[in-house]
């Protein structure tokens, strides 16, 4: 069996619910389907599918290389009070706006805590990301259209001195 | 013409939609996937699953030459496109039909014309359907001049703009110049298209939308209406069928504007006509209409008793609707909540990840459409759509106590989701007593975010 319609899950919970059985477990070769009674009634379905896909690896030829993205930019000296801007979220970094825009900050750049430095773009939605901190931009540690992770350090900021 | 293998150029729960009707019509299903889906339920499931590109989807999902050198590859017969994605592109229909491949959809000509707004504005005027009072304009001094004759308020819209991107509401005449002037500057900038278009605000209106099934022929039928007016940001959560409280001489008068829509572009495959429906005036407007299957089909799958990917796939083969719209039989009421990867506590933020554990509920009159069970990923580059929940009953109280029943069974853990939005969505009374406008959810949200502001003082 490959997959159980909602008409066919009902028919078997209906003969199960008349039963005093508080779980089923139905396993197929490439599927395994437990059905437990709900808390408050009704009955859940947790699914396992077992079997790996047949997967076809397909070379692309012809297509030019990605031209190596320039890492960053030149680092501003000094680090003693040198704050990092992460992004919240994985995503895709991007400095400006829009493609072809100019972009948020440079270094060298003053911002504020409210700046938008970069945007990172997760599950379609762009979130903006902040500076947090007042300064100006010392490095810009990503380049433009790179995937980041919450742990990656996209900008460092020189904070200005109180 | 029979066919026999099937490429899938989508992901998701869509891509196991049409796997599962592929596979009770027996046809072979080849399904794309990113390097991001390779583990997916999907990829399992399909017959064959073939690896087009890395994760971003503009290296995958939308990279018309890869998906259509995999059809070949796979000596595929069609190409099903889903929703999102490539599924209303010009260049893969015409790519498709230059490989001889099927396009199972509309006509390349259709998703053209049906993709520019003014251009289906016209088609619908043409066709007889009532039209926001609006047009397009050429510079700030016209869009004056027509805002006055519509009234204010004035929405202006971006011609190449779209899912509420865009738009811009203007409330009086001293702003309407300035406003128009920045809006071309702004399309032009975002959408590579200054033209821009003035139409009148609604302030209280619903999303009702008519599904259309049509065989390229001139036969064209209707499976009834959707209420889609829960949205946040244009992104519809909660929708269902039929539409509650509408008059029966509006619901008539609405699926036969559809009806005369799709008849005058001798529509092909699935499609949707979506329209507004002023609620003060108690007027409809068209829309625009969506060339493809959509997210929200289910419902009306459930009150007409179809699989409406087996009818895109029927019309594709044979090119000749398998139902007359009398062999229709509507029963009962259908809803349909949007299980999400987002965080409803934090103003909806996207919650990628990996799901560790996925309960979903079963029973009479629920249908759950999913790709996610425990160790799926959630991959950050593609939307926040984990699952369906469908539930149909007799009456629309019945279908709203058996999701009720469904989001208590309904358990997502390792991701954050909206389940527990929707159960308070469910309790609500005005969404109870039915018949709500899209300005609904936005008032209910900016209500919880002053209570919590409250909270915080």
């Amino acid at each position: 069996v490959f997959y159980l319609s909602s008409e066919e899950v009902a028919e078997i919970l209906r003969l199960l619910d008349a039963t005093s059985h508080d779980e089923l477990t139905l396993e197929t070769d490439r599927l395994q389907m437990v059905f437990r009674r709900g808390a408050a009634g009704g009955w859940t379905q947790e699914t396992q599918t077992l079997r790996p896909g047949r997967i076809l690896l397909f070379e692309h030829t012809g297509e030019p290389g990605r031209t190596a993205a320039p890492a960053g930019e030149v680092r501003d000296q000094g680090d003693a009070d040198a704050v990092e801007i992460r992004s919240p979220l994985p995503g895709t970094f991007y400095r400006a706006p829009k493609p072809g825009a100019a972009p948020f900050v440079e270094v060298g750049s003053q911002v504020h805590r409210h700046s938008v430095v970069a945007i990172v773009e997760t599950m379609k939605l762009m979130n903006s990301i902040h500076a947090g901190a007042e300064g100006h931009i010392a490095e810009i540690c990503v380049a433009n259209g790179e995937f980041v992770e919450p742990t990656t350090v996209l900008m460092q900021i020189r904070a200005a001195r109180p | 013409m029979k066919l026999h293998r099937i490429l899938i150029a989508n992901r998701g729960e869509i891509a196991l939609r049409v796997i599962r009707t592929c596979r009770a019509l027996g046809i072979e299903s080849v399904l794309v996937v990113s390097d991001a889906d390779l583990d997916s339920v999907p990829a399992k499931l399909a017959d064959l699953a073939i690896r087009i590109g890395p994760p971003p989807a503009a290296q995958s999902y939308l990279h018309v030459e890869r998906i259509v050198a995999a059809a070949r590859a796979a000596k595929a017969d069609a190409i099903h496109p889903g929703y999102g994605f490539l599924s209303e592109n010009v260049r893969l229909a015409r790519a498709a039909s230059e490989a001889g491949i099927v396009f199972i959809g509309p006509d390349e000509t259709h998703l053209a014309s049906v993709g520019d707004k003014l251009q289906a504005r016209q088609y619908a005027v043409a066709a007889g359907l009532p039209v926001v009072p609006g047009g397009p304009v050429d510079d700030a001094d016209a869009a004056l001049e027509r805002a006055r004759e519509i009234g204010f308020p004035v929405l202006i819209k971006a011609v190449g703009g779209g899912g509420g991107r865009g738009m811009k509401r203007v409330n009086e005449r001293s702003e309407m110049k300035a406003a128009s002037a920045l809006a071309m500057a702004e399309a032009e900038a975002a959408f590579g298209d200054a033209r821009i278009y003035v139409e009148r605000f609604v302030e209280r209106g619903r999303h009702i939308e008519v599904q259309l099934l049509g065989d390229g022929r001139g036969n064209v039928m209707h499976l009834g209406e959707r209420d889609c007016s829960i949205q946040r940001r244009y992104q519809k959560l909660v929708e269902e069928a039929p539409a509650p409280g509408l008059d029966p001489r509006l619901r008539a008068a609405l699926c036969d504007a559809a009806i005369s829509f799709g008849k005058h572009l001798r529509y092909r495959s699935a499609g949707t006509v979506e329209f507004l429906v002023d609620v003060e005036r108690d007027e409809f407007y068209f829309l625009e209409m969506n060339a493809r299957i959509q997210v929200e089909h289910p419902v009306s799958e459930a009150i007409a008793g179809l699989d409406l990917i087996a009818e895109q796939i029927w019309v594709a083969e044979r090119s000749e609707l398998r139902l007359a719209q009398d062999a229709v039989r509507f029963s009962g009421h259908a809803l349909e909540c949007r299980i999400n990867a987002e965080n409803p506590a934090e103003d909806f933020r996207p919650s990628p990840g990996t799901v560790t554990r996925a309960l979903f509920p079963a029973g009479a009159g629920v249908r759950v459409d999913t790709h996610i069970e425990g160790g799926s990923a959630v991959p950050p580059f593609y939307d926040s759509l984990l699952a369906k929940v469908v539930a149909h009953g007799a009456t629309r109280n019945e279908a709203l106590a058996r999701m009720r029943l469904a989001l208590r069974n309904c358990r997502i853990e390792g991701v954050k989701t909206n389940i527990s939005f929707h159960a308070e969505l469910m309790d609500n009374s005005e969404f109870i007593a039915g018949g709500v406008t899209t300005a609904f959810l936005p008032t209910i949200l900016s209500g919880r975010n002053r209570l919590s502001a409250a909270e915080v003082a």
